[in-house]
């Protein structure tokens, strides 16, 4: 694959997880609204959390989308700022470990609870 | 001086140089083009600058005034001084020639590596192609066809200015007129050309080429739509084929 062809596949794929970054971040708005009505604490958090398997696929797939978007835009970010290379493509792709083992284990664990 | 005189500086010599000031008498209905053709005609012959048509048709006399890159011809002194004070300089992202006037190969170069011209595969012994006015690929080229060359878009460009191998909104909205030419049939060297981040994906969309563009096209929106239509060659395939 030749380089530009990569460049538009990766925009591609940043301008379809902004979209559906987009969509998460409104519903995980709407979500803290609604969860601090009667003030915030681990327990209520866990207790609406806990089992709810809608809730750990939505944030799955908010992290996916995490996963996809927030790398790109850091590599785009260090190529232009300093220079391509070795260590624009490194960082991205530790951004992108952090982000997908980090964010599936928080998922993992407020649907779990903590108990695994 | 008198009171209707205007302060002009003006940029004398090549990549390096300085202002100069001029005294220019202040005329009703004069354009910066009459300010800079004065000072040359009765102040100093030596004075460098490029122009052609005088009209807004030709888009060779662009030059930064007061900061700003502007087709100098078509724009009166009255809308831009600064209390009496003109600073004229020539266009940024192009090498200088000599005070006024700029390099402009780099600029056009950057249109042949787009593939910003026409090819077709009809000869001379062959039927006009027609093209309906209505239909929607000539509806997308006319929104893009008047440029008239002049670099202002380019000179405003934030993108070319930090990347000096990006092809510029002029060159990039010349291929997304030509992307909506149905009788073109170079379509996939084309986007081929315009992907990646010496093309159309390194666009900002800051947009100060739309702000600034004389004619009022908007090479952002041109850029937005070549950046749609090589991902989606790029991931799905075109109606010419898969890049």
């Amino acid at each position: 694959m030749s380089q530009a062809v990569l460049q538009a596949k990766l925009w591609y794929a940043q301008r379809i997880s902004a979209m559906v970054l987009g969509l998460c971040v409104s519903i995980h708005l709407i979500i803290i609204f609604y969860a601090i009505r009667g003030g915030l604490s681990a327990e209520e958090i866990l207790g609406r959390t806990q089992g709810n398997i809608a809730f750990a696929i939505f944030y799955e797939i908010f992290v996916l989308a995490c996963f996809v978007h927030a790398p790109i835009g850091l590599a785009n970010i260090l190529e232009e700022t300093f220079c391509k290379g070795f260590i624009s493509k490194a960082l991205s792709w530790i951004l992108a470990a952090l982000i997908i083992v980090l964010g599936t284990t928080a998922v993992i664990g407020v649907f779990t609870g903590g108990a695994l | 001086m008198s009171n209707q005189d205007l302060k002009v500086k003006v940029w004398r010599g090549a990549q390096e140089g300085e202002f100069i000031e001029y005294l220019v008498p202040r005329n009703s209905n004069q354009t910066v083009l009459d300010v800079v053709t004065y000072i040359q005609r009765k102040l100093d012959p030596t004075l460098s600058y490029r122009f052609a048509c005088r009209v807004g048709m030709c888009g060779s006399c662009a030059m930064t005034v007061n900061g700003v890159a502007r087709w100098t011809c078509r724009t009166h002194v009255s809308q831009i001084v600064e209390g009496d004070s003109l600073e004229i300089a020539p266009l940024n992202n192009l090498p200088v020639i000599k005070d006024l006037a700029t390099d402009m190969r780099e600029f056009f170069n950057k249109w042949k590596g787009a593939v910003g011209f026409f090819k077709g595969d009809k000869t001379r012994h062959d039927d006009f192609a027609k093209v309906e006015p209505e239909s929607a690929e000539r509806q997308l080229a006319n929104a893009g066809i008047e440029c008239i060359g002049c670099g202002v878009c380019y000179s405003s460009c934030e993108v070319v200015e930090k990347r000096p191998n990006y092809l510029g909104p002029a060159a990039l909205n010349r291929a997304w007129t030509l992307t909506n030419d149905v009788r073109d049939v170079q379509q996939l060297d084309r986007l081929r050309a315009v992907a990646g981040d010496e093309g159309c994906h390194a666009c900002h969309t800051q947009g100060s080429c739309t702000e600034r563009c004389p004619k009022k096209l908007e090479p952002t929106a041109s850029i937005a739509g070549l950046k749609k239509l090589v991902a989606r060659a790029a991931v799905r395939g075109s109606k010419w084929g898969k890049l």
